[in-house]
């Protein structure tokens, strides 16, 4: 049976994750290969890694980032952050990324989902949707979840998956990081509006928002950064949890 | 010397990647010399059989492949280009295995994507793995079980995980993506 599966998110930040993070025996915590391998050793199915770096030496720094990553885990990864042409995402799948995500720049330009899987295959577009509610509907924003647009979130993630995206990651501003919980209604809407993978993220606080995100929404993937970060919650503790509530796991 | 096969398809970096923590060494190459002479050959993929299809043609690598004596193994795409046939720009493969690709019905989410188990697994590539071992998979099209069929996998229906004719091995997963599991049918492979 194909399991659901858990991926934690790693913000980085000049080639280092920028969240704290108290994992025993974590030399440098800073490290993104050092916390990358312990997750994975943990049961991570994926990774994620969302960069934050604003300056000039962006790319390069990430590349490098990339590729020692690549040669660390053995498991997918996702590199999204700031990418807004094939230019990016050509240096940053030959460093050994297996999916990149876009966002602001697929809204802006959705010729752009069409373009990257035309190059590299649907499987390796995650297209990152921030979603807000708004004068009762839910929008989409960007510029990462501050600039609200009038575009709905259903049709927007309906057209994303007719562009050639191959995963949708669904971020519920209004839960993200509020630790209350996943928006269940919207990711449930964007579920049953697409026949592609659904990755829920924004507002896992504990174990039972992880386990509801799943027995309600049918969506493939849970995405989460703090809880994960902080160690409150253990993978291999998270996935035991679920499998009491039959949610396939590895 | 392992030989991985240049063609117009996908990110070869993770199997490179993996081949070097099993302590191996690879070329990349699409020189026939290379590819014959070279102890074990991949052929990775992601990409279309279409495309890859033609790009093998016009260089003659279809028959190189053929002729090629030593353990091979096709990973995902490269499984499905061994068999006869592909739905995907319905593409006349090489006819390794006795197996057609199909597109999945869209009765659940389509690609495939994700960590699942086997039915059944028979093999070397799987000494040492049960069938209750999760694989990393990504794909939207499959290979019909048949008789080069070595390991079942389920998903919308019973497709081919792994495949095996002769000295042709190839799997439908990703061993390079798979976790420790994965390189572990990688290593089966190289020590073949």
């Amino acid at each position: 049976m194909l399991k659901k599966r858990i991926i934690p998110c790693l913000d980085v930040k000049d080639g280092r994750t920028v969240k704290g993070v108290n994992f025993v025996n974590i030399k440098d915590a800073g490290d993104a290969v050092e916390l990358a391998s312990r997750y994975v050793a943990e049961g991570a199915d994926e990774l994620v890694f969302l960069d934050i770096t604003a300056t000039i030496e962006r790319r390069k720094t990430l590349v490098s980032l990339v590729e020692n990553v690549a040669r660390a885990i053995n498991i997918p990864f996702t590199v999204g952050g700031g990418i807004n042409s094939l230019k990016d995402v050509e240096a940053i799948i030959n460093a050994g990324a297996d999916k990149i995500s876009i966002n602001t720049a697929a809204v802006k330009n959705p010729g752009l989902i069409t373009e990257i899987a035309n190059r590299f295959g649907s499987q390796c577009v995650v297209v990152a949707i921030d979603t807000g509610f708004a004068e009762n509907t839910w929008k989409v924003f960007i510029n990462g979840g501050r600039t609200p647009t009038s575009i709905d979130t259903v049709e927007w993630a309906k057209r994303a998956e007719d562009a050639g995206a191959g995963e949708i990651l669904l971020t519920s501003m209004t839960a993200d990081g509020t630790r209350s919980g996943f928006s269940i209604g919207i990711t449930k809407k964007i579920v049953e509006s697409v026949n592609i993978p659904v990755i829920a993220s924004g507002g896992a606080g504990s174990k039972e928002d992880i386990r509801d995100v799943f027995l309600h929404t049918g969506c493939s993937a849970a995405l989460a950064a703090s809880i994960f970060h902080y160690g409150e919650i253990k993978i291999y503790e998270l996935k035991k949890y679920l499998s009491q509530f039959n949610i396939p796991v590895r | 010397m392992i030989a991985i096969l240049k063609y117009n398809a996908g990110n070869i970096k993770s199997v490179i990647n993996a081949l070097a923590r099993a302590g191996h060494e690879a070329i990349i190459t699409d020189s026939k010399e290379e590819l014959v002479r070279a102890d074990k050959v991949i052929i990775p993929g992601v990409g279309h059989a279409g495309q890859a299809m033609k790009y093998l043609k016009e260089r003659g690598l279809d028959r190189v492949i053929l002729s090629l004596k030593q353990p091979v193994l096709g990973i995902c795409l490269g499984l499905q280009l061994m068999c006869i046939s592909s739905e995907e720009d319905n593409t006349e493969c090489l006819g390794i295995f006795n197996s057609k690709v199909r597109k999945f019905p869209p009765l659940q989410v389509v690609p495939h994507m994700g960590w699942n188990n086997f039915i059944s697994i028979y093999g070397k590539l799987f000494d040492g793995l049960k069938e209750s071992d999760d694989m990393y998979y990504v794909h939207s099209y499959y290979a019909e079980t048949g008789e080069s069929t070595v390991a079942v996998c389920e998903y919308i229906l019973p497709f081919s995980a792994a495949m095996q004719k002769d000295n042709f091995y190839a799997t439908q997963f990703h061993p390079e993506k798979s976790g420790d599991k994965g390189e572990k049918v990688l290593r089966n492979f190289l020590s073949l």
